[in-house]
């Protein structure tokens, strides 16, 4: 018996424990039971791997009891572990109990420690919903909830105006999503009379046409809920906000699990999704577009983890990207680094934001690499990975998709080059924001500076655990051309994907590839250094002399003021004056006023009636009887 | 034997001053005497009806209402008590506090 329900049951139990009792029995027991209840599903997840693995098919499929059955729709809360969901179950809960380890250390002594716990428990146990759930509505009750519980986390300084305001943002931002997903669910309960992944995957080729309109639609209206939920354009601008949070629930949430939910959906749909060649074009353009215009971003942002947000923002348009091209191997392989590299960033920014006295601002830093050692190796060794640095993850991950990108029949060399610039400004920020925080000149207050001293265990032991991911993470898939060891990336998820047509290129243009933008990233590392390590003069004289694209890419493109123009005013305007004005006030106010004014005016008259004179009454009553009888006869 | 339409004229003439005693006097107690004596003009007819056609079913009735109408000085006296104990008065005409 597989048992699949215990992976989701543990950070459920967690969530009732700390939410109910963590109050009453005080911090040691809710330290105890938050990450332990984590740590049991990752224990329980690691055994799922490997019995997964072992089984017939690489699929675990567990049915706990019919949700919904009415006519031929049936919702089953069903649990599946198969390639997909089973790597994905090792990151969330693996990840996510370093993360709850960290957070032991980092929220020590917040006020509402306890609440913290319940909800990173109860985001676990929403996520692991969403990756085992079978069918589309088990999936979606996992979607809505790791909203919500971002909605929660965000908001979790609620006294906050700023961070209110960015949880109903994130919030907001991911209905519009939803709408997209719920469609596309109606639309394929429609056409599939089913709403079981397995049933859609396996039918799609025989019931849709392939690049038919139904097709098109059904995947757009999802890709839509996947730009919500993994921060792509149109709905990006929720996540770099959502850094109101505390810094573990930025690395957990908007680093390492909850915005890849997109891409699990895109990537558990992929038989679905190369039926429509169009919605692939428009993922790989989407997400090229993305990754390129939030690193534009991320360059002159000045606080620490709002480069990092926008870093986020950035590879997961290289996700995307791969997804559009059909590299969902390369895709889910870079989830899996970027994961790694990206939770480990945030928590080492976590741990420098802490040390300062929680400063953010990145020009109130500086010559911190030997007050914060065990901090600084860590984020060098991510931000080397992410750069892709040759022989740590990120250069794997990000040189698949490059090359895919290239090469696959749904590619173009312009994919590749936006994603080969991208990946150049990548390694350019991540180094700016290393320079800027722990070399140079220390501009950190004069009296905080004495009590800089490095963080507990608890929160450099998790760091230390990610840094070793981040290094060797990336040999899990080392690309076909090295000749070393086979991919073990494309083994695994072996026929589990659908088939695209192989590629044109060869190992030589690979090759150059691959060296070409090695070469650009260590370029753009030389460049920050040059920049940034000591003195800014270049710096600032590149600042004055590219005024204009300094102040839009600080201004993050104006994006969000294009949004408010565009459709906040509007709805404003429309509520105030037509919806509020004219008809709240007219019609349903007017309403509501006359059956009142209607029921008041008939009680005036008849009220006399009742004078409480009995003689009266019993008057009107024999002249009744008397009118009856009259009447009768 | 007394024909019936005496007895029935008898019985609506009994009817008629508890009427008129329910709507005129303002005695509380009075009125309540008034509406025993409609109670009792209708069973004058019935009584004369059950004679008049051989049948038990009018006899029967005024079991009914001769029981109701003990459950019913029961209760109607106490309530004109309680109320004369607060009021000190039993005018009906003072008993208006039941409106709007």
């Amino acid at each position: 018996m597989s048992q699949i329900w215990l992976v989701p049951a543990f950070p459920l139990l967690g969530f009732i424990l700390n939410g109910f009792l963590g109050k009453r029995f005080g911090t040691r027991f809710v330290t105890f039971v938050g990450p332990l209840a984590v740590g049991m599903a990752f224990a329980q997840s690691l055994v799922l791997f490997f019995q997964m693995l072992e089984a017939e098919g690489n699929v675990l499929n567990e049915h706990l009891y019919t949700w919904i059955a009415s006519g031929n729709f049936e919702a089953g809360i069903n649990f599946t572990v198969d390639q997909l969901s089973g790597l994905y179950l090792l990151i969330i809960t693996g990840v996510g109990f370093l993360i709850h380890v960290y957070s032991v250390g980092y929220m020590k002594g917040e006020s509402g420690y306890y609440r913290f716990f319940a909800y990173l428990n109860l985001f676990v146990f929403f996520m692991l919903l969403l990756v085992l759930g079978d069918n589309f509505l088990l999936m979606f009750v996992g979607w809505e909830g790791v909203g919500l519980c971002s909605y929660l986390l965000i908001g979790y300084y609620f006294e906050k105006d700023s961070a209110a305001e960015a949880a109903k943002k994130a919030f907001l931002f991911n209905r519009v999503g939803d709408f997209g997903v719920l469609s596309a669910v109606m639309l394929i309960f429609l056409s599939f009379g089913s709403i079981e992944f397995a049933t859609v995957n396996a039918e799609a080729s025989t019931r849709l046409t392939e690049g038919g309109t139904l097709v098109t639609a059904i995947t757009l209206l999802l890709f839509l809920g996947a730009t919500g939920k993994s921060a792509q354009i149109p709905l990006f601008v929720w996540l770099p906000d959502a850094m109101e949070g505390p810094t573990p629930v930025s690395a957990l949430i908007h680093a390492a699990t909850m915005v890849t939910a997109g891409l699990y959906m895109v990537a558990r749909l992929s038989h679905l999704f190369v039926l429509a060649p169009f919605t692939m074009n428009v993922i790989a353009v989407v997400g090229a577009t993305t990754a390129i215009l939030a690193a534009t971003i991320a360059i002159t942002q000045t606080d620490i983890k709002r480069v990092l947000a926008y870093s986020t923002v950035s590879q997961l348009g290289y996700m995307f990207l791969a997804m559009g091209v059909g590299a969902f191997s390369a895709g889910v392989f870079h989830v899996m680094t970027h994961a790694f590299f990206k939770a480990l960033l945030f928590l080492g920014s976590g741990s420098v934001i802490l040390a300062i006295h929680h400063e953010q601002d990145m020009r109130k830093m500086g010559a911190l690499k030997n007050k914060l050692p065990i901090t600084y190796v860590t984020m060098l060794l991510g931000t080397l990975a992410i750069s892709g640095i040759p022989f740590f993850s990120g250069f794997f991950s990000k040189d698949e998709i490059l090359w895919k990108a290239f090469s696959s029949p749904f590619g173009s060399p312009w994919l590749w080059f936006v994603g080969f610039l991208t990946a150049g400004m990548t390694a350019f920020y991540m180094f700016r924001m290393i320079y800027l925080t722990f070399h140079g000149e220390s501009r950190v207050d004069s009296h905080v500076v004495e009590h800089v001293r490095e963080s507990p265990l608890s929160i450099t032991l998790p760091l230390v655990i990610l840094a070793a991911l981040a290094v060797i993470g990336g040999f899990f898939g080392v690309p076909h051309v090295f000749h070393v060891i086979p991919n073990g990336i494309e083994v695994y998820f072996h026929d589990f994907f659908a088939q695209i047509p192989a590629g044109h290129g060869n190992v030589s243009t690979e090759w150059t590839l691959m060296i070409l933008s090695v070469i650009f990233a260590l370029f753009a590392w030389f460049m920050a250094s040059r920049l940034y390590h000591s003195g800014f003069e270049i710096a600032s004289g590149l600042r004055s002399k590219w005024e204009w694209a300094y102040q839009l890419s600080l201004n993050k493109w104006y994006v969000d003021e294009l949004y408010n123009s565009l459709i906040i005013q509007p709805g404003r305007l429309l509520s105030t004056h037509l919806l509020w004005g004219l008809f709240d006030q007219n019609v349903i106010d007017r309403a509501v006023n006359t059956t009142g004014a209607v029921a008041r005016l008939v009680g005036n008259t008849i009220r006399p009636l009742q004078n409480g004179l009995i003689q009266n009454y019993a008057l009107i009553f024999t002249l009744g009887t008397f009118l009856i009888l009259w009447y009768m006869t | 034997m007394i024909p019936i339409e005496h007895i029935l004229l008898l019985s609506a003439l009994l009817f008629i001053i508890g009427v008129l005693g329910v709507m005129l006097r303002r005695n509380v107690i009075v009125m309540f005497m008034s509406i025993e004596l409609m109670l009792n003009a209708v069973n004058l007819s019935f009584v004369t009806f059950a004679r008049s056609l051989d049948s038990m079913t009018g006899v029967v009735f005024i079991f009914f209402i001769i029981v109701v109408a003990a459950a019913e000085a029961v209760v109607g006296l106490s309530i004109i008590l309680s109320i004369f104990r607060t009021r000190k008065t039993l005018n009906i005409d003072e008993f208006n506090l039941l409106k709007w």
